[in-house]
């Protein structure tokens, strides 16, 4: 009687196609998406709630979910409302689709902000994809890279990380700022600080 | 041992008491949402509160490997203030979310003609959505208000299986088994229930449909008790099996009517690694509890 998935959600979601995602759920999740997905399509009232609800009705669902914006293409107020009214998980998804739907930066720069001001490491990770990678201002996109530093977001899922950092000697400064942080209160670096430290040490 | 606390107010609580729970065996809990202690001023607190509860909190149990529930609702004492009603409106977006598995907790404080509105608008909500729901009894004037609260309910869309009475003691377990609905027993220091009581409670009405919570919050409570109710119960000569019901299948049978209670670990397996921390469990040592539902 517990629903039971198959597996725990991924966090790693965005660009799943279709088809592969069809591929990983049952007889039953399988039409829920497909009816969701034409909804979202048609722009019929009831898409959100399917948003909402994709969870449980197909999880892991940040793929789900993605795949329901990029079929209902909101607008950015609509797309901010939902980001905004939105579980962690829904959050997540809203951010894994920035890239895909292309939305103004305008629009979508402060839902990245939003999310890079929480300790939700599954937000973070989310709102460091592509999107971010392209258009981050330099100084929030440093305090980000040390924010995964401090809450162990890996900093492979920073998207555009080497050629962000190539030649970026601000983030360096602040990278040898923490590690010194680090060695004097006894405590250990972490290797992904050495690692985006000789990134920023290759020439621009 | 394995439990489940379907009562508890974790935003309430620190680190330490998640850690604390995980290694009394807690792997499971459900927060209803309730009064802060300091009254609210408009629905745009309870927002923040209902985000909290789909958000941080969810967030911060799965880091000490504990999968985090929730229940929404007006609660009746806020239901008396104009200034909080409204957020009534704004429920339906709410109920819809896939970490709520029930409308709560709603009930009775005062009996007063506010709290009945309330009530019974939020009974047909949880129809409405398909939830259950978790229905306070109050602590002032106890029968007279299961009495009521059983009224309510009777005259609702939701037939008494699909509720949870919580809170009840010595005085109202009767009448509310009568009723069909499931059993809740809040166990809390000084007031409400105690784990001698409890057990001679199960002794005398039987473990079916009883659930136990510590209802832990803000005032002077112990997120242990549920714990403390199982030790009781061996104790007192019930199996490992009795104790397992009570503290694990009953509440993971009444959320699960919800269709909506997800039990898997925030993280599993080496295909996902980085993923564990991604979703909150901890960095190093045993950052799966793979947890398996019960019934
Ligand atoms: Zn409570």
């Amino acid at each position: 009687m517990t629903a039971v998935h198959a597996g725990p959600d991924t966090g790693q979601g965005g660009a799943a196609r279709p088809e592969t995602l069809a591929a990983g759920l049952d007889e039953d999740a399988r039409r829920w998406l497909e009816q969701a997905r034409a909804e979202a399509a048609a722009q019929a009232p009831g898409w959100e709630p399917r948003f909402a609800e994709a969870g449980r009705r197909c999880g892991p669902a940040d793929d789900a979910r993605v795949l329901l914006l990029t079929a209902a293409r909101p607008d950015p107020a609509d797309l901010t409302r939902l980001y905004r009214q939105g579980t962690a998980a829904e959050r997540r998804a809203v951010l894994l689709a920035l890239p895909l739907l292309e939305t103004d930066p305008a629009h979508g720069v402060p839902l990245v902000e939003d999310a890079l001001r929480t300790n939700d490491t599954s937000l973070l990770a989310a709102a460091l994809g592509d999107y971010a990678a392209r258009h981050l201002q330099a100084h929030t996109w440093r305090h980000a890279v040390l924010k995964c530093l401090f809450t162990g977001v890996p900093v492979s899922r920073v998207a555009g990380l080497a050629s962000r950092s190539r030649g970026d000697g601000e983030l360096a400064r602040m990278l040898r700022a923490y590690a010194a942080e680090r060695t004097a209160a006894g405590r250990a670096v972490p290797d992904d600080l050495h690692h985006v430290l000789a990134l920023t040490e290759e020439e621009r | 041992m394995r439990i489940f606390d379907p009562h508890i107010h974790m935003t309430s609580r620190t680190t330490d008491d998640y850690e604390a729970m995980h290694a009394a065996g807690v792997r499971a809990i459900v927060e209803p949402a309730f009064w802060l202690g300091q009254p609210r001023t408009s629905p745009a607190s309870f927002h923040d509160y209902f985000d909290s509860l789909l958000g941080w909190e969810p967030f911060r149990a799965a880091q000490y490997g504990i999968t985090h529930h929730c229940t929404l609702a007006l609660n009746p004492k806020e239901a008396n203030d104009p200034r909080c009603a409204p957020v009534l409106d704004d429920l339906p977006r709410y109920l819809v979310k896939d970490q709520v598995v029930a409308v709560g907790e709603i009930g009775y404080d005062s009996m007063t003609p506010a709290e009945d509105t309330a009530l019974e608008h939020q009974l047909q909500l949880a129809a409405d959505h398909d939830l259950p729901a978790l229905v306070h009894t109050p602590h002032r004037d106890k029968l007279a208000g299961l009495r009521r609260t059983l009224d309510a309910v009777a005259a609702s869309a939701l037939p008494a299986e699909r509720v949870l009475l919580d809170h009840l003691n010595e005085t109202t377990v009767e009448e509310a088994k009568d009723s069909g609905a499931w059993l809740g027993f809040s166990v809390y220091p000084d007031t409400k229930m105690d784990e001698r009581r409890m057990v001679a409670v199960l002794r005398e009405f039987g473990p079916e449909k009883v659930l136990v919570n510590s209802a832990a919050d803000w005032g002077k409570s112990d997120p242990l008790k549920t714990r403390k109710v199982a030790d009781a119960m061996l104790a007192a000569g019930f199996d490992e099996d009795d104790v397992d019901l009570v503290l694990w299948r009953n509440p993971v049978a009444f959320y699960s009517l919800s269709g909506r209670l997800r039990l898997t670990a925030p993280a599993t397996g080496p295909t996902h690694e980085g993923n564990s921390i991604l979703r909150g469990a901890p960095a190093t040592g045993t950052a799966a509890h793979p947890v398996a539902a019960g019934a």
